[in-house]
């Protein structure tokens, strides 16, 4: 008996008992389906965080008072930290050699802008820089330029304008010298912001930038600034040491503290999200595991209830010259048949999801391939590794009793 | 004539807790080929534990067995599985077919297990089942047939392989007189076509359409008779 009359028969034993080897299936096709699901989530999470990273340029790092990302309560003396200011930023510039530009930035969320009777969403994110802010943050100005050093200097009400104000406001007419309102304060339109797309499911092109001196004035410095900084080319870690020296003394940190402020970068932002995936991922093989346990252990069930309902053909086969390995083929075949079957229906399912899930963060769909092979190898595995103590037990039957079973 | 079985002092011991049933006691028999033999006894004598020895679906717990030459007592299970495959044809009482295979399946099952492809096999059983005049049921399931119907498919099963012997086990138990008289026809006609039958019955009127009774009686053979030559 060949492995292809053994499926037609495994099948023909599934479908005639369709709701049992639905419910035998379940724990393979929940972990096969959490699997896929899960491993198209990270996948697609990390390949925007590479493209929104690759989109800013290697050089750059940043300074904030905070860590990126923090698992739990922050500890108290990270909590207790001093803000960063823009005289930080300004030290920097002063001092150091291996940096090509630095930029102090600060930001307030929740803006509206106004544009004689149109108005956009309060929710247009409002940075206050300095004249490199837009190198530092690796943007472009794609009509008119961006503010003088002269016009942080004095104040000035300029702004430059993302892309997604610029589709609201100006549908059908130039922005530029124009005047804008926030919070009643009238800004003249300078520059606009070359649009980058979305990320995560946000948009990149809803911001504004305005003179970190203005941004003061206008929205007050009660927050702390982040600092953008740009290493000359190769010149990475000697920066991040200088800034770091430069940071310790400008905030008074006593020789042997630890940092009062971290330096994050790229490589530590992806560190960061692949810690974040990590996680993610443990707990999809521990899903995955625990229920293609649970499903292995339904097979091994299921297969032994077979065996037994099915010692009268069993012995009718040896009668007719059935050898041990053919009846330890059919029930291997049919345990791996059902697990095979499963695995296909989560795989489906799993990709389903994938996309519905990508669908709602607003990412395009991206199932790994290799958790496709994983879910199905998986499942493969299950029918075998659960389908042989049954099946050898079928294989092992005497005929005669076998035959003279009720 | 040609010796096809030789039995010499089988003995089957059944071990049922610390309780020992010898079943068969110092079994001799020798049979040649093309040979019509009923096998008679009352019930419990031992006459299916003598049929499931020669047709190797048991071994005995001693004596020699030889089958067309080949010492049968001394194989292991997978050369076992390949004589019955290969040399003997069962008919049980109970007819013993796959309840969710059709006629034609259920016939090409020895076939499957002696290696035969697909195509050929099907070739093979429709034959088979022609034998036993079943053509217009074969794509029917067993539980769409009469007793007798599925006797014959049983039969057909026997005989597909075209083996040395074929043993029946009361094949007419279940069946009514009318249904059984038409079951032992079909053995008739297979005898006569060159085959050799071991048939197990308690009936005089079915033991008679064969050769040569054997009775068996606790155990042993109380009596051999050659009732007709042929
Ligand atoms: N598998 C078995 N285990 C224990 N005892 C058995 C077994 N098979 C048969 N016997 C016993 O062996 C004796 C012969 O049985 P059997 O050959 O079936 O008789 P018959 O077919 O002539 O009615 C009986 O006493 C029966 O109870
Ligand atoms: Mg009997």
């Amino acid at each position: 008996m060949n492995f292809d009359e053994g499926l037609k028969l495994a099948w023909q034993t599934a479908i005639s008992n369709k709701l049992r080897t639905f419910l035998t299936t379940l724990g393979i096709v929940i972990g096969v389906m959490s699997v896929i699901g899960m491993m198209s989530i990270i996948n697609a999470l990390e390949r925007h965080m590479i493209n929104a990273l690759s989109a800013v340029g290697g050089d750059i790092f940043w300074v904030q008072k905070y860590p990126a990302v923090q698992m739990g309560h922050l500890p108290r003396e990270i909590r207790m930290r001093k803000d960063l200011k823009f005289k930080h930023a300004e030290a920097i510039r002063k001092r150091a050699t291996y940096i090509e530009a630095v930029s102090g930035e600060s930001a307030t969320y929740g803006k509206q802008i106004k544009y004689r009777d149109e108005a956009t969403n309060p929710n247009i994110l409002v940075y206050g820089g300095d004249e490199h802010w837009a190198e530092v943050n690796g943007r472009y100005i794609s009509e008119g330029r961006f503010f003088t050093s002269e016009e942080i200097h004095r104040k000035e009400y300029v702004i430059i304008l993302g892309n997604d104000i610029v589709e609201k406001l100006f549908p059908f007419s130039y922005p530029i010298d124009e005047y804008i309102k926030i919070n009643g304060i009238r800004f003249k339109v300078i520059g606009l912001i070359e649009p980058q797309g979305k990320l995560l499911g946000g948009s990149r092109d809803n911001l504004v930038t305005i003179p970190y001196t203005t941004f003061t004035k206008a929205f007050g410095q009660k927050r702390s600034i982040a600092i953008a900084v740009k290493a000359r080319r190769g010149q990475m870690a000697e920066a991040m040491d200088q800034i770091t020296g430069i940071l310790r003394v400008a905030r008074k940190v006593p020789p042997g503290q630890p940092n009062d402020f971290e330096v994050i970068t790229q490589d530590s932002i992806m560190d960061t999200l692949k810690q974040f995936t990590g996680f993610i991922f443990i707990a999809a093989v521990v899903i995955c595991g625990i229920s293609l346990l649970v499903g292995g252990i339904g097979i091994m069930n299921i297969m032994l209830v077979a065996v037994t309902e099915r010692t009268r053909e069993i012995g009718i086969r040896k009668a007719v010259g059935a050898k041990k390995r053919h009846i330890l083929n059919q029930f291997l075949t049919e345990s791996i048949g059902i697990c095979l079957f499963g695995g296909l229906i989560g795989v489906i399912l799993g990709v389903v999801i994938g996309v519905l899930i990508a669908a709602a963060l607003k990412l395009p769909p991206t199932i790994p391939l290799w958790s496709v092979f994983l879910g199905v190898g998986f499942s493969l595995m299950i029918g075998l590794i659960f389908g042989v103590y049954p099946a050898m037990k079928a294989a092992r039957l005497n005929p005669i009793e076998a035959l003279r079973y009720e | 004539m040609q010796t096809l079985i030789n039995l010499k002092d089988i003995v089957k011991t059944y071990q049922i807790g610390t309780v020992e049933v010898q079943a068969l006691r110092g079994v001799d028999i020798l049979i040649h080929s093309n040979e019509y033999i009923s096998i008679m006894g009352p019930s419990g004598s031992g006459k299916s534990t003598l049929m499931n020895i020669i047709g190797c679906l048991d071994t005995p717990t001693s004596g020699i067995y030889e089958l067309e030459g080949e010492l049968v007592h001394t194989m292991d299970d997978n050369k076992l599985a390949e004589v019955r495959n290969r040399k003997v044809g069962f008919v049980f009482q109970t007819f013993n077919l796959l309840p969710r295979a059709t006629a034609l399946h259920n016939v090409e099952l020895p076939l499957i297990y002696s290696g035969i492809s697909a195509a050929k096999r099907k070739v093979i059983a429709e034959d088979a089942i022609e034998k036993v005049g079943l053509t217009d049921r074969m794509h029917h399931r067993p539980s769409e047939l009469s007793g007798g119907q599925r006797q014959r498919v049983a039969i057909a099963r026997a005989l597909v392989n075209n083996p040395s012997l074929i043993l029946a086990d009361e094949p007419t138990g279940n069946l009514d007189s009318t249904t059984g008289k038409e079951i032992m026809a079909i053995f008739d006609d297979l005898h006569n076509a060159g085959n050799t039958i071991i048939l197990i019955t308690h009936e005089k009127i079915v033991a008679d359409h064969a050769d040569r009774i054997v009775h068996i009686l606790d155990g042993h053979i109380a009596e051999d008779i050659q009732v007709k030559n042929n």
